[in-house]
């Protein structure tokens, strides 16, 4: 987080010393790791289209015959990307503040649903729909943290249940919005246009009409979300707060409404998560699904890949959509079609460990801080945990 | 007759005198040889030689950072020593973990206690190495056996109890015996005194002795200097990473061990002038506090006033309601019953005259300029996790100083400041104003804590233990500061279950005992046996204070 100056000496050792350093090599790690993996998986389906199975889901649109093509395919995975940027930024804001917000794919789920609600059932322009499904998520985030905050019921209990009354009450508003006979919600191009997201002639660069705003807006609030963090009096107190609940409240910190005010900016950024992917009219809710949508999971993965910094999730994220992309274009001749989710899970889980692999880099450097058995509770590995039950 | 030279060569004279037993080969339990560990930037042991006699207690004395618990670390098979070997019973032995330590018999009782607080006091001892038959606990033969040591060493106990409803003390026998069940036969103290009152240090000094007396071996870490005088055989001293020299105690005073250990004369007693109280800054009025542990009162009904330019201190045995008094006059617990008032000055420095505080959130008393220097330094005082510099501004970073009217932290700012309390209160840390203040050691954590709290220029100081876990010098130090801070006519309150802290310091004592004031001996004239019988509750003024 603090800046360093880096002299010429003893490099490779003061690179160790250097968070982002650390950061950057333990996530490379990670993924080569997972990548091995998945390969030997491939290797064991189908030794002859290994080679080949993994370097389609590495390459992802680059396999396209035509420019044209990989351009549009290259956007369909920013779109993606978009709503798993803000996710992450979710679950690592919340973090700093020593919350586990496992809650994000909830309130991603309600603020789908608020904002397709608004833009289906109330024809509201995609300005009132993003920021109704901002508020949907911020309200579900306080819940869980003034539970926290003030009776002190662990938030990771609390988020899972809120995901699923979230996910069920969203299935049954949303359920009158669909074409007869149709799962799936009304597109918002033939039903209500103005509600989808600007596009800023985005969609002809990219010859893709689903590229909107939302990948700029993710880009910019992860860099908006990092100034708070490093730069300001609020990310001081938060991070205060999530280190040291005790310390926080004898310097006079309002550490109660701290903590559901992280809540609070945690779940908005779930919520709007999922209103730059709907309102980007390229996928639609479907009413009948009966598990919780991955992505709010993903964003769980995707900060610690990241490195729990928000720079680092804008990259964290994209790449974890481009695997999955990638696995998605693997051949179904020579793999059955779970393979894709399964080669991008294995390299989701390894993420988790991230924070691991940190640990060791810490203690190679030498600068090893005396309280050894403390440094080890930093680890969390909340991220597995997860991903075995939900994918 | 061993004469010790600077830098760790042992100079060996008459070996019988020191009545060595030789059952073994050696006549060393455990012997750490020229050690040297290396960390970035800094040399933690530099040649180290330490010789553990068995039967002996030594003592290992040194300042806060002097390589204390580096060594041990080394001892443990936490850290790989650069250079050096370790030998046991004068063969050579290899450390690479605390497994090995464990298999080689050595076991420590750590400073802070590695214990499940919601299991029994026999459920901890045996933790790990339950005795079992396929799969199915024997608890009454590790009772047998748990009962059979306690009775041996004089480790009063009671199996049954749970860890978090028993004393400090009763906590530090546990892990005394944890020690004793595994068969260690080295064992190693770290500072155990520093959370004890002084009749369980007069009961752990006795045990330490029936230990050493059974042939146990034990190497006590500390940094006071009564203690080692009265408890230990000989004592290595370390200063700054490297081995000042081996003595034995009966060849040497408290003095000589001081000026080792500092590398100059340190004064016990810091000199003060007779105190000018002014006018009343603080004043408590019947208030009571609920009780963290028990559902009754902690503080009942207690009343005091802290004047300008006076030091009060609250005496009294660890847990008579003294951190509950402090929780209820800082806001971090709400007053059951009473009042506080105190008079603080506004956001342009002006005065206000004394006023009622007892429903003000804590920001605002800081603000009025109360100052606290926590009794729990990692569970209050710091954000471990943070810089040192962060840690510096915690009680201000939302000043104009420090942040910008946009709410943003002005960087530089904070670290001139830093480096500005860095120099100014000899902050020791690898990489100044930037340390993770994890890293640093106690004693300095302390002293930024210190910093932090008297840089403010309190209208109110309240401090408690402020000298915990420091070494002679640096008590010296935060002495001064507190003088300091009453000589500027400022109100000091001070918490602390040192005798000797309150013998030097106070200008009034208030004797606190099962959560209420029941005396307040004059410090010029009282004892430390007087102060003695008030704290152990068996004197009493007739209406406690005023």
């Amino acid at each position: 987080m603090e800046s360093n100056k880096t002299k010429r000496t003893n490099l490779f050792k003061r690179l160790l010393a250097m968070p982002g350093f650390r950061s950057f090599i333990s996530a490379l790690a990670c993924i080569l790791i997972g990548l091995l993996i998945g390969y030997i998986v491939l290797l064991i389906i189908n030794p002859e289209q290994a080679g080949n199975g993994i370097s389609t889901i590495l390459k992802n649109f680059m396999t396209r015959n035509s420019e044209k093509l990989r351009m549009k395919s290259f956007g369909n995975t920013l779109v993606k990307t978009a709503p798993l940027i803000l996710c992450s930024l979710s679950i690592l804001f919340a973090y700093k503040a020593g919350l586990f917000n496992i809650g994000a794919a909830g309130q991603y789920v309600l603020g789908a649903g608020a904002s397709l609600y608004c833009a289906l059932a109330l024809n509201m322009p995609w300005y009132v729909c993003l920021l109704a499904a901002v508020l949907a998520g911020a309200l579900l985030g306080a819940i869980s943290g003034a539970f926290k905050a003030y009776l002190n019921v662990n938030e990771v209990i609390s988020c899972i249940m809120l995901n699923w009354i979230s996910l069920y009450a969203v299935n049954s508003v949303l359920k009158d919005l669909c074409p007869i006979g149709y799962k799936d919600t009304f597109t918002l191009a033939s039903r209500n246009p103005s509600a989808i997201l600007p596009k800023l002639g985005l969609d002809g660069l990219f010859g893709n009409t689903s590229v909107t705003i939302a990948i700029p807006i993710a880009i910019i609030i992860a860099v908006y979300i990092w100034v708070i963090l490093a730069k300001t009096k609020f990310g001081y107190e938060i991070k205060a707060t999530g280190y040291n609940r005790n310390a926080a409240k004898y310097c006079g910190m309002r550490e109660k409404q701290n903590i559901i005010l992280t809540m609070v900016i945690a779940g908005a950024l779930a919520g709007l998560a999922s209103a730059l992917l709907f309102l980007s009219d390229f996928s639609q809710w479907d009413i009948n699904q009966s598990s919780i949508p991955a992505m709010g999971f993903n964003g769980i993965a995707a900060s610690f890949l990241g490195g729990l910094h928000p720079i680092g999730a804008i990259f964290s994220s994209y790449f974890i959509q481009h695997i999955t992309d990638g696995g998605a274009s693997l051949d179904t001749r020579f793999y059955p079609v779970q393979i894709a989710d399964l080669i991008s899970a294995i390299i989701i889980y390894l993420c988790g460990f991230v924070l691991f692999i940190k640990l060791k880099m810490l203690k190679a450097s030498g600068s090893i801080p005396q309280k050894r058995p403390d440094m080890s509770a930093d680890i969390k590995p909340a991220s597995e945990n997860k991903k075995g039950g939900e994918r | 007759m061993r004469i010790i030279l600077t830098g760790g060569i042992i100079l060996e004279g008459n070996r019988n005198l020191s009545g060595a037993e030789s059952f073994d080969q050696s006549e060393y339990a455990i012997e750490m040889l020229n050690i040297t560990k290396r960390f970035p930037g800094i040399v933690a042991n530099d040649n180290i030689t330490l010789r553990l006699k068995k039967g002996e207690i030594h003592a290992l004395l040194g300042e806060n950072g002097a390589g204390k618990s580096t060594l041990m670390s080394v001892l443990f098979g936490l850290y790989q020593p650069e250079e050096g070997i370790i030998k046991k019973n004068g063969r050579e032995v290899r450390i690479s973990d605390p497994n090995d330590a464990n298999a080689l018999g050595i076991g420590m009782v750590h400073q802070h206690f590695k214990l499940v607080e919601i299991f029994s006091v026999l459920d901890n001892i045996i933790l790990g190495v339950e005795p079992n038959k396929a799969g199915f606990l024997k608890k009454n033969e590790a009772r047998e056996r748990v009962v059979a040591l306690s009775k041996k060493y004089g480790l009063r106990i009671d199996p049954d109890a749970k860890i978090a409803d028993i004393t400090v003390g009763m906590q530090q026998r546990t892990e005394i015996l944890k020690m004793l069940y595994r068969d260690n036969e080295i064992l190693i103290f770290d500072e155990p005194t520093a959370v004890l009152t002084p009749q369980e240090i007069d009961e752990l000094m006795q045990i330490m002795r029936n230990l050493a007396a059974e042939g146990k071996s034990i190497l006590f870490i500390s940094h006071k200097l009564n203690e080692i005088l009265a408890v230990a055989d000989s004592c290595t001293v370390l200063r700054k990473g490297k081995c000042v020299g081996t003595v034995n105690i009966k060849d040497t005073s408290k003095e000589e061990l001081s000026r080792m250990m500092v590398g100059r004369d340190v004064e016990f007693v810091v000199a003060k002038k007779e105190s000018v109280p002014g006018d009343v800054i603080f004043r408590a009025e019947n208030i009571s506090v609920a009780s963290k542990v028990h559902s009754g009162l902690a503080v009942k009904n207690v009343s005091f006033q802290v004047r300008a330019g006076e030091i009060v201190c609250i005496a009294g045995i660890d847990g008579n309601g003294q951190t509950e008094l402090v929780y209820g006059i800082t806001g971090l617990e709400p007053l059951q019953s009473g009042k506080l008032y105190m008079a603080g000055r506004d956001k342009n420095g002006k005065d206000i005259p004394l006023s009622e505080i007892t429903h003000l959130p804590i920001r605002k008393r800081s603000r009025l300029g109360m100052s606290h220097i926590p009794e729990d330094r990692h569970k209050h005082g710091l954000v471990l996790d943070y810089s040192l510099e962060y840690n510096f501004i915690l009680q201000t970073y939302f000043d104009r100083r420090f942040t910008s009217p946009a709410g943003f932290l002005k960087s530089k700012a904070i670290r001139e400041y830093a480096d500005d309390l860095i120099e100014q209160y000899d902050v020791r840390s690898g990489q100044g104003a930037v340390t993770p203040t994890r890293s640093m050691s106690g004693g300095n954590q302390q002293k930024a804590i210190i910093a932090r709290e008297v840089d403010r220029r309190p209208k109110l100081l309240v401090a408690v233990q402020p000298a915990r876990g420091l070494d002679v010098g640096a008590i010296e130090g935060v002495h001064r500061r507190l003088i300091e801070q009453r000589d500027a006519g400022h109100a000091v309150l001070l918490i602390s279950l040192e005798l000797e802290e309150v013998m030097n310091l106070s200008d009034r004592i208030l004797v606190m005992y099962e959560g209420e004031i029941v005396g307040e001996p004059d410090p010029k004239t009282t004892t430390v046996q007087e102060l003695g019988l008030y704290m152990a509750g068996a004197k009493r003024d007739k209406n406690g204070e005023e």
